[in-house]
């Protein structure tokens, strides 16, 4: 049972990465327009801005 | 400050000035020489129109970038100080066709929702991370682990789990403590107890190295119960920033004259007695006054609901919210901002909300003597082991078990659950609830009264008499009326144009304030106006209708006559609403003719007529003393006090800003299908939250006799309670499935409503 001084500690850590990615992304406002993140991917803006 | 009429089409809106000092508030900045300002703007509201505007202002010489929020209908603009003006992304954006207003999120109230949305999200983050690390640790105990194993186990659960409920109960704790500071039980109390509780007596025995610890039972209940209420949360804020984007759209101001003939454009809160205005023909006055120069006639609707308009002349006395229609005038203010007869309104709504009692929602009156029961339950548990003989420590575990097992996750989500699921349906089908008391209220009503102008009818006259008419004197008329603000010239153009015809062009056209319109047609003199003006003798006889007479030349007037047609649906709603037992009732300000007219034909029999907003609230007031429970459908300023005063209110999204304030519920779209709607999911919300506590209570009674015998494991405990929660839920989502015919006209009034179709593309 040994191995589980590492394994929980790395299960926690990367856990806990997932948390941190999760509040640092509501924070960056990614949260605040749902929908319409949902149709930017269909916009067709790969031409460079004049 | 212009109240907006009917339409988000932008009829009445004109084009935001941005002037002054007042400029400053808008504009934040965004680094060194740049300057960042944000935009409400309704039509925003199509994935289509995201591109359009990104890219051409993105275009502008000077704007850093331009990002449009969706679901806000918001524009924010980056751009760099002094080489272009905030005006012009005004302008650029009206010439775009979109309306544009600067926006302030201080001024809604938005950015309180948005900040309470994210705490409770993060608060639910937190929550589930703790809740899936606590689980997996505890399905190994639950496993077999044992000795050592189980208490690093135990140790771990501890260290995730004491912080996550500490940081994620605190919407919860916070509730709880307000309410015993009242001295109130809310489900927060059991709530808090419980998961407390949990948390310190597993800390306790984890400290003792004991086989059971609750840490998962605690964090699985926040995380659960912080779903609800953040669905709970989002489903309310959602319904305000709509009806708050409505609102924001009026705050205007008006054309201030000076001293020396300069005019001067002041918002409407900075207007004060003794300041000469000038009112276009089209506008809304701002604030009370005298009117000082021209003559024009004054449509009152929104305040008494008369449908015809009055003329006036100088010396009258006129007030914030009419609508001048036929000529320029000029206003002295003689009260403004506190003094204007808006604001008596205000007072009076005031005072019709204070001597409402309190609704005590639902969840609220069951936790009332829930807690009290199931803390006597406790204690009984406690005693008895004891009696019986066993230690202290196992009697304390024992009552402690009960508490847990106990406390109401189901419950929690009984009401909230059904709630959202119930609003999200009519939201999608354009009514917007404010919160879940208003629906709660909506299922307990017992009458409903109508206001007649704008609620049943359409707020807005069509011809109706003579359906024969020749096509040449119709386009005749709509070419002199074309020069008309006033609502029956509006009206025949309308007509016109939906026969198909082109109105004709007519020369030398004057109006002529309080009595019509004179013009020349083929050296011809022609007419539009009333009896007198065309020379047709007055009769006697008063059918409610309008009527406007037209003259040609020489020849004999005809007379057109004109009704302000029924809402889509308003008999129908109507028959529906005393099918569901209801008894409906029609108050409203017009002529007693009108208001008979309207009554009969959508089957009301008690009908008032020529009532003043104080004898509408006297009249709601009266029906809720004799302890009716009145739902109030209105949409004037003059119905304002009587929506504070009723027991639940509805306002078309056409009211009066104040009227869709004070009212509860706001629903889109032109059919009066909606109430009818409204109370029938209120209802049926309520019905399956009932359910919903016979289902928590049921689980309840199976499972706290075995908590008190000490059955209660923390997986028996675990599997309970999850299985309690997703059953409440399961059944709340029944909500959503309503009749096919219900989902019909749904449809039908969003399709035929553009503001609906914007409300539902945001939702």
């Amino acid at each position: 049972m040994n191995v589980l001084i590492y394994l929980i500690p790395i299960a926690l850590f990367m856990g806990g990465i997932g948390l941190a990615a999760f509040i640092w992304s509501l924070k960056s406002g990614q949260y605040d327009d749902l929908e319409g993140a949902a149709w930017r991917i269909l916009q067709d803006d790969d031409q460079p801005k004049p | 400050m212009t109240l907006p009429c009917c339409t988000l089409d932008g009829e009445y809106f004109q084009p935001f000035k941005l002037e002054g000092e007042d400029a400053a508030r808008w504009i934040s900045s965004a680094g060194p020489g740049l300057k960042r300002i944000e935009f409400l703007v309704p039509q925003a509201n199509r994935p289509e129109a995201m591109a359009h505007i990104e890219t051409d202002l993105g275009a502008l010489g000077g704007v850093k970038s331009a990002r449009v929020n969706l679901t806000g209908r918001r524009v924010a603009v980056v751009y760099e100080d002094g080489v272009i003006a905030p005006q012009a992304l005004i302008d650029r954006l009206g010439f775009l066709g979109y309306m544009a207003r600067p926006f302030d999120p201080r001024e809604t109230g938005l950015t309180k929702d948005d900040r309470e949305n994210a705490r409770l999200l993060r608060a639910l983050a937190v929550a589930g991370f703790a809740a899936g690390n606590v689980m997996l640790l505890s399905v190994s105990v639950w496993s077999g682990a044992e000795g050592a194993t189980r208490d690093l186990f135990h140790w771990l659960s501890a260290m995730i789990a004491l912080p996550a409920v500490a940081y994620a109960g605190r919407p919860f704790f916070y509730s709880a403590v307000n309410a015993l500071r009242l001295g109130r039980v809310n489900m927060d109390v059991p709530i808090s107890l419980g998961v407390l509780l949990a948390s310190f007596m597993s800390l306790f025995e984890t400290i003792n190295g004991a086989e059971h610890a609750y840490f998962d039972a605690s964090v699985t209940l926040l995380f659960f119960l912080l779903a609800g209420r953040y669905l709970d949360h989002l489903m309310r804020a959602r319904a305000r920033s709509a009806i708050a984007q409505l609102i924001s759209l009026s705050a205007e101001g008006a054309s201030v004259i000076e001293a020396d003939g300069t005019r001067r454009y002041v918002p409407a809160r900075e207007l004060k007695a003794g300041m000469l205005v000038a009112v276009a023909a089209g506008d809304r006055l701002p604030a009370d006054g005298l009117i000082r120069e021209g003559t024009s006639d004054m449509d009152r609707s929104l305040l008494t609901g008369e449908t015809a308009p009055e003329t006036v002349k100088p010396g009258s006395l006129v007030h914030a919210g009419e609508m001048n229609v036929t000529a320029p005038i000029t206003v002295e203010i003689t009260a403004a901002g506190n003094d204007t007869f808006l604001s008596e309104l205000v007072r009076l709504m005031a005072s019709a909300e204070q001597g409402q009692s309190r609704y005590i929602r639902i969840a609220d009156r069951l936790a009332r003597f829930y807690s009290p029961a199931v803390h006597t339950l406790a204690a009984i548990t406690l005693l008895g082991w004891l009696l019986l003989g066993h230690g202290w420590h196992d009697s304390i575990m024992a009552a402690i078990a009960v508490l847990i097992i106990t406390c109401p996750c189901a419950l929690g989500l009984a009401v909230p659950a059904v709630q959202v699921v119930a609003s999200g349906r009519l939201f999608r089908s354009g009514v917007m609830i404010k919160d879940g008391a208003a629906l709660e209220k909506l299922a307990g009503i017992d009458t409903v009264i109508f206001d007649k102008t704008g609620t049943l009818t359409k707020g807005e006259p069509a011809l109706v008499s003579p359906l024969m008419v020749s096509t040449e004197t119709l386009a005749l008329a709509a070419g002199l009326a074309q020069a008309s603000k006033h609502p029956l010239s509006r009206a025949l153009v309308r007509e016109v144009a939906k026969r198909g015809l082109q109105p004709v062009s007519v020369s030398d056209i004057a109006e002529h304030p309080g009595l019509g319109l004179s013009g020349q047609y083929m050296g011809e003199a022609i007419k539009l106006g009333n009896r007198a003006w065309c020379g047709m003798e007055e009769s006697a006889d008063d059918h409610g209708l309008l009527e406007f007479a037209f003259r040609r030349g020489a020849k004999v007037p005809v007379l057109f006559q004109f009704e302000d047609r029924l809402r889509p649906d308003a008999a129908e709603t109507v028959a529906a609403l005393r099918q569901m037992g209801l008894a409906v009732h029609l108050l409203s300000g017009d002529r007693e003719a009108a208001v008979a007219r309207v009554a009969q034909a959508v089957g009301i029999d008690t009908a008032v007529s020529r009532a003043s907003p104080q004898a509408k609230l006297a009249y709601v007031d009266a029906l809720s003393k004799a302890g009716r429970k009145v739902l109030m459908v209105g949409d004037g300023i003059n119905d304002a006090p009587a929506l504070a005063a009723g027991y639940t209110s509805m306002a078309p999204s056409s009211a009066s800003d104040i009227g869709r304030t004070a009212a509860e519920t706001v629903w889109m779209g032109e059919s009066a299908a909606a109430v009818a709607r409204a109370v029938r999911v209120g209802r049926r919300s309520q019905r399956i939250a009932k359910e919903n506590f016979a289902l928590a209570v049921g689980y309840n009674v199976f499972a706290v006799p075995l908590a008190m015998i000490g059955f209660v494991s923390p997986l028996v405990a675990a599997v309970a309670m999850s299985t309690s929660s997703i059953i409440v839920i399961a059944n709340a989502l029944r909500v959503g499935l309503g009749r096919t015919a219900d989902a019909g006209s749904a449809k039908r009034d969003a399709d035929t409503a553009p503001g609906t179709r914007a409300l539902r593309d945001a939702a």
